[in-house]
């Protein structure tokens, strides 16, 4: 509860494709270019919800040690994509909530995480992150706090760093726009093409693409969290969907959402889509799943001898 | 002695000494050999669309390690040999394989190359050929790896012997590859350090015991299995891509150090070829 005892709330959240080329090149293929149109509409859909703060989990930000949370208040540098160098350089100024970044570490941590926050000078903010706020909050309207994705974290842990942030957002008191940066199916071309000859990967990781996005449309984040992993093995899910499960612990694991799906096309391969979920209490019923509900971490230590 | 490019100070607690002390004897041992040039396999700048090899004359930059920015944010300033890359690329494009050659200055160079290159070689006055790590072990399977990494190697010992240069050649690669994902107040404390876990060291020894016998052939004949069990980071393809550039040493490597960081199995190695005869 903040201070002035008003609980904090996720108002929205989103699951927006990482590529850069809907920010560097949008002119050179008809999809990325209605990506670069449809971010508008996702822009203009978070400025009606009016936010006080933007939360991010990059699956494109890797970290090895926990999760880090980017706490330096005014990142500035520029970045270049490890393969697609020659569509230019993104520079970017972005504005962070170093406050809930430090609360986001301790709730983690508080939650049995591994977790800590990156301050540095320089720090390579991933391309993810930045092709996404530089579409979605260009002026750095509202600030953002961004974490990580652990390598070795599996849907346990990353449920569990869901509900740290769900803690963090309540104890401000702000309101919150939750989104996850993951591609949907993550196959990428593994040769140069033409851009105007894009596709996704394959037609099966396509159709489970639509098949995901459907039900994302009725509003049904937790039906999808549950499916993650099945998706990830069917469809070269990216980063084994943690963006999903971590979205789905934030914004409450249910499925009463109001569902847009705002584009879907590919870039490079990849399953590239913007998709709205806007809470709306009692939509939908509650249903029974397999996957284990995570409360607390314990770890990944002398989990063999029980030690810890 | 801490690096002056590097921000972070060292606490010298120890827990990976073992493994600068490799480096010393590394440095000893190739101080009396002459060189023109670098070449590195890093494992740290990921590409999907092939096999990238930067191509500007040089890159001045900060580059902040995103995984451990607690220790490392060094400053570098490095040389490139162009006319390699672009030779390496070539033989590589015969060869059938797809590369691309990097040419924007902006571009941040990683902390594989820097770390590798700064303990083997710390004067900087040698350019380098920094080679990206392809993924094709991640998106085929091992064997389709290594046999890129063989054809990659060969096309790089090509375009050496083409270029009438003597090079040194570095694969930055961890052996076994399973992190702590936790890590003490002081990161040096070396009693918190250790191989991840029994099965992890067990291959590193194997693997280190081939390479004191000469097994060259072994080695690659064993890789698939290596990367799988011991979840190498020879995944990233350095290691096959060396041996394929030594031309698959049948002549005993040295180990000058092996030791952990944080969980991950890594040792020094050298062979010289022609130290055999």
């Amino acid at each position: 509860m903040s201070l002035n005892n008003v609980e904090g709330e996720v108002v929205g959240g989103f699951i927006l494709q990482p590529m850069p080329q809907p920010l560097l090149t949008p002119k050179d293929n008809e999809g990325w270019q209605s990506l670069r149109d449809s971010y508008k509409s996702v822009q203009a859909e978070i400025v009606r919800l009016d936010p006080d703060l933007i939360i991010i989990y990059s699956a494109k930000w890797a970290s090895i040690i926990g999760h880090q949370m980017l706490s330096d208040p005014n990142p500035k540098w520029d970045i270049v994509d490890q393969d697609f160098h020659a569509l230019g350089t993104m520079r970017y100024d972005l504005k962070m909530d170093k406050d809930f970044a430090e609360n986001w570490r301790d709730a983690s941590k508080a939650r049995g995480l591994t977790a800590r926050c990156v301050n540095y000078h320089g720090f390579p903010i991933d391309t993810g992150t930045v092709v996404n706020l530089q579409l979605i909050n260009p002026d750095n309207r509202y600030p953002a706090s961004v974490c990580s994705c652990n390598v070795y974290a599996d849907r346990g842990e990353t449920i569990v760093l869901g509900k740290s942030a769900l803690d963090a957002v309540k104890a401000s008191g702000k309101r919150v726009v939750a989104v996850a940066i993951t591609s949907l199916s993550s196959r990428m071309w593994t040769q140069w093409i033409d851009p105007k000859d894009d596709a996704i990967h394959s037609p099966k990781d396509d159709d489970w693409n639509r098949k995901l996005l459907d039900i994302l449309a009725e509003g049904r984040l937790e039906d999808v969290s549950q499916l993650a992993r099945t998706f990830s093995r069917e469809a070269n899910g990216d980063n084994r969907m943690k963006a999903i499960w971590w979205l789905a612990a934030v914004m409450g694991q249910n499925n009463e959402y109001e569902g847009t799906v705002f584009d879907y096309k590919p870039v490079w391969g990849t399953g590239a889509a913007l998709v709205g979920l806007i809470p709306n209490p009692g939509k939908s019923a509650d249903l029974e799943y397999d996957e284990d509900d995570v409360e607390r971490y314990k770890g990944d230590r002398g989990v063999l001898s029980g030690k810890k | 002695m801490n690096p002056k490019q590097n921000e972070p100070e060292a606490t010298g607690s120890g827990a990976w000494k073992s493994l600068l002390d490799g480096y010393d004897s590394l440095r000893e041992s190739i101080s009396n050999k002459e060189f023109d040039v670098i070449v590195i396999h890093t494992p740290h700048w990921k590409t999907v669309v092939g096999h990238h090899l930067l191509g500007v004359e040089s890159f001045q930059g900060l580059s902040v390690d995103p995984i451990f920015p607690n220790l490392f944010r060094y400053t570098y300033d490095l040389k490139i040999d162009v006319e390699l890359s672009e030779s390496i690329a070539e033989e590589a494009e015969a060869r059938g394989l797809v590369t691309s050659i990097m040419r924007n200055p902006d571009f941040r160079v990683d902390y594989g190359t820097l770390t590798t290159c700064h303990l083997a070689r710390p004067q900087w006055d040698t350019p380098l050929v920094v080679i990206s790590s392809g993924r094709p072990y991640f998106y085929y399977n091992n064997d389709v790896g290594d046999r890129e990494m063989l054809a990659l190697g060969k096309a790089t010992l090509a375009a050496i012997q083409k270029s009438g240069k003597k090079a040194l050649v570095l694969a930055s690669t961890s052996l076994s590859h399973r992190h702590f994902t936790d890590e003490p107040e002081d990161p040096e404390d070396p009693s918190f350090e250790s191989i991840y876990n029994a099965n992890q060291e067990a291959w590193d020894k194997r693997w280190l015991s081939l390479i004191t016998k000469g097994k060259g052939e072994q080695l690659l004949a064993e890789m698939p299995d290596f990367i799988e069990q011991a979840t190498s980071e020879c995944k990233d393809g350095g290691m096959t891509w060396l041996l394929a550039t030594l031309g698959v040493p049948n002549y005993p490597g040295v180990v000058h150090g092996y030791g952990s960081i944080i969980g991950t199995g890594n040792a020094i190695v050298e062979w010289t070829p022609g130290a055999e005869r």
